[in-house]
């Protein structure tokens, strides 16, 4: 055989929706761009549509990632983590190919991830120890606090910073281990880390529409999410007019809503491994009882 | 059944409590004339005399508060927490040595009965300050994970007129104990006990500025909270005023908690204790004349005990005394204002256009002069109805029955609401369930509408966010 050299297999990277992969329903593509402006790839441009089927898909696996033991929600994020150890090269590739970073600094950010990946695994059937409390009321009364999720939570990655994968995992894994079904928003300009995100998460048998992953331009999104009736919280990295956008439309229907800057260091695991980063998507509920009344 | 067939002794509260002519603000740890000069009157909802004059604070008297807040918060953060404690420690024993008189003017000021303001309002006011005072040494052992504990800085907190001195002390009491410093703004129907409790700070010698209380109606509330000095608002009232308050915090990024309305499921299964579930009901909707934003307003029951409930409640009800809030056998009161009355008949009204049956059991003769109304419940009710799904505010129940347990959580749920429930059975395993399933800030279990310092009170969903009491209350009030 000749030196023909071999034409690669492109192809546009889909949504991820109730487990499965669907193209946006628009029909809408956006080109990816590499580091050096070359085109890579084209991802799914997701419309409104595909942001309610979305929501939709995370409302019904709600009841049941929720309801799950937490024993169990940690073994699947734990999963997660062990499908991704075996994508290390990847999600090199992934980071590298629209951050330019060097070879090294990319698989040093792919261990932070799948670290904290673990970590917030084995937060799952913890923060509620470390957030509840057996309150000491005076009266004859059983009386305990205790965080529960607070519903479907949106995360919008509008601006990656320098580390696209790390800091979607670190928006994503306290939602979702605080039992929220989880729609995420990956940065349109380096969506490739997220996008294998979910591409393993199937295999790692989080459970359909628990976790859902759109691409999409954030300064379009941004309003629909915040005016979304059925989401109940958003975390997001975003600032000027989408960071605006989301905290003022949110205020219609009282979601709860976490707003980052775009410097956020997510290298700092001291910060992002705390429980307090869960806070926002959990709600404390109280229940009384008569003891001995 | 006939009516009680004697009638009780008059057996009024007799401790004389003076009232000023007029009220002036507390700003700077002075009571100062509103700059103003305006002053509006208070009356007793019971009587519809004129009680006092309440001093109107403008934006000029916002400022001022505001800028006293923020000269008294660097020395007030860095006071040893243990001093800061004392202070919080002499107020709650203030209020306690001055409960009865506390008491008496709540019930004059706002119109419920003596009964609950000397056993409810004021004891549970004097705790959360004395839990609180407690807390101020402990802060960094509170919030799991959040370091050194720092406070928020000056503080909008907006209260309402249901329980106006309880809802000071759990605005002030975490707020003080975190090193906060408040502008308070209460309610203009009910701002007396607010400034007798600014006497009491300022016996208690709390530094000036820690606390002031700036009175008046909606713009000097919307003047307090959006005041660029403010780094937290805290605000308890209505879903629509909270909205309203939310979308300006989100302007300026200023912190926010909100406690707002609710359409609190109460749950009563078959296997019940039903004797003790009718009294939970009472107290679930007539308490403080269903001024709660979590009364229990929509009462589910299992349809095979309908009858037996509605036919008990029924008898209960025949026995409820309204009248006279300084009475000592009065179990309803006054209802607060006139507007509030006019809300509440124009609800009642409406169920009755809708097609509910319209039940008010109770006494036949309401006192001449007041704003008054009799408790009520409605039964027919379907959820599409006005009064299954708007907050009333007022001693209406809505009563609708269910089959199994799944129709009884999911119409619960069916809500934008999620501040409180009730659930009603002798099966244990079936309490924790439904509980679970509850989307409710606080579920009461086989008990209804009990209240603690240690115990964090707050909602889900359009009920707010952020909860007051226990160690989940302090969060709010310490920087992130």
């Amino acid at each position: 055989m000749a030196d023909i050299e071999r034409i690669p297999v492109l192809k546009t990277w889909k949504l991820f929706v109730k487990g499965a992969f669907p193209r946006s329903e628009s029909g809408r593509t956006l080109a990816l761009h590499g580091h050096g402006g070359e085109l890579v790839a084209h991802i799914s441009h997701a419309s409104r549509k595909d942001l309610r089927d979305a929501v939709e898909a995370a409302r019904g696996a709600f009841p049941a990632w929720s309801g799950a033991t937490a024993y169990l929600r940690g073994q699947i994020v734990y999963r997660l983590a062990e499908m991704l150890e075996g994508r290390r090269a990847d999600l090199a590739d992934g980071i590298r190919t629209t951050t330019g970073a060097s070879r090294k600094k990319a698989e040093a950010e792919v261990g932070r991830a799948i670290d904290r990946t673990v970590c917030w695994a084995g937060w799952c059937d913890k923060f509620q120890m470390v957030l509840g409390s057996r309150n000491p009321v005076a009266g004859p009364y059983h009386n305990f606090s205790m965080p529960e999720p607070s519903g479907v939570c949106v995360v919008l990655q509008a601006d990656a910073g320098e580390t696209p994968l790390l800091g979607f995992l670190s928006l994503v894994l306290p939602p979702l281990c605080a039992g929220n079904a989880v729609v995420a928003v990956a940065d349109a300009r380096h969506p490739l880390g997220a996008l294998l995100v979910a591409e393993t998460a199937p295999t790692a048998d989080v459970p359909a529409g628990a976790l859902n992953v759109l691409t999409g331009q954030a300064a379009e999104l941004a309003g629909w999410i915040a005016g979304h009736r059925d989401v109940d919280s958003v975390h997001a990295q975003a600032k000027g007019e989408v960071a605006a956008t989301l905290r003022a439309g949110a205020a219609e229907n009282l979601k709860r809503v976490a707003v980052l800057a775009p410097g956020e260091d997510f290298g700092d695991d001291d910060r992002w491994t705390n429980p307090r980063r869960l806070a926002s998507f959990v709600e404390t509920k109280t229940i009384w009882h008569p003891s001995g009344a | 059944m006939p009516a009680t067939p004697w009638e009780y002794s008059p057996a009024p509260e007799t401790v004389p409590v003076t009232v000023p002519e007029r009220t002036q603000l507390y700003v700077g740890g002075k009571f100062v004339d509103p700059h103003s000069k305006k002053w509006f009157d208070t009356v007793n909802p019971s009587t519809e005399a004129v009680l006092s004059h309440i001093a109107e604070g403008d934006a000029a008297d916002v400022d001022a508060a505001v800028a006293a807040a923020r000269k008294a918060l660097k020395p007030w953060s860095r006071l040893p927490a243990q001093e800061r404690a004392k202070y919080l420690y002499r107020i709650a024993r203030r209020i306690q040595e001055r409960a009865r008189e506390l008491a008496v003017l709540e019930t004059m000021d706002g119109g419920k009965p003596i009964k609950e303001s000397r056993d409810v309002d004021v004891p549970l006011a004097a705790q959360h300050f004395f839990h609180h005072a407690g807390w101020c040494d402990k802060l960094r052992y509170a919030v799991p994970g959040a370091g050194d504990p720092r406070p928020v800085g000056v503080c909008a907190q907006v209260i309402p007129w249901n329980f106006p001195l309880l809802m000071a002390a759990w605005k002030l009491a975490p707020a003080l104990a975190c090193g906060n410093t408040v502008v308070l703004k209460p309610a203009e129907t009910t701002s007396l006990t607010a400034m007798r409790l600014a006497e009491i700070l300022q016996e208690c010698d709390l530094p000036p500025g820690v606390v002031n209380i700036v009175t008046g109606a909606g713009d000097t509330g919307r003047a307090l909270v959006e005041h660029e000095g403010i780094d937290k608002v805290a605000f308890t009232g209505s879903t629509e005023v909270g909205k309203r308050i939310a979308k300006a915090c989100a302007a300026r990024g200023t912190r926010l908690t909100l406690e707002l309305g609710g359409k609190s499921p109460n749950i009563v299964f078959a296997d019940a204790a039903i004797d003790q579930a009718i009294e939970g009901i009472v107290q679930g909707i007539w308490f403080n004349q269903g001024h709660v934003c979590c009364a229990g307003s929509r009462l589910f029951v299992e349809e095979s005990v309908l009858p037996e409930v509605t036919r008990k409640l029924e008898m209960r009800m025949r026995s409820l005394r309204v009248g006279d809030p300084l009475d000592k056998n009065t179990d309803i009161g006054a209802i607060n204002s006139k507007g509030q009355l006019q809300t509440i008949e124009r609800y009642i009204a409406a169920g009755a256009d809708e097609g509910c049956t319209v039940c008010q059991p109770g006494p036949q003769a309401l006192p001449a002069k007041g704003y008054w109304c009799r408790p009520t419940f409605m039964t027919g009710v379907q959820p599409s109805h006005v009064v299954a799904r708007e907050e009333i505010f007022g001693p209406v129940l809505a009563v609708m029955s269910f089959r199994t347990p799944e129709e009884a959580i999911m119409r619960a749920n069916n809500t934008p609401y999620g501040l409180a429930a009730g659930v009603w059975t002798e099966k244990g395993s079936k309490v924790f369930d439904v509980a679970r399933r509850l989307q409710a800030g606080v579920v009461w279990c086989n008990t209804y509408n009990q209240f603690d310092a240690t115990s964090p009170f707050g909602g889900f969903k359009e009920s707010g966010f952020g909860r007051e009491g226990g160690m989940q209350g302090l969060a709010a009030y310490l920087a992130e």
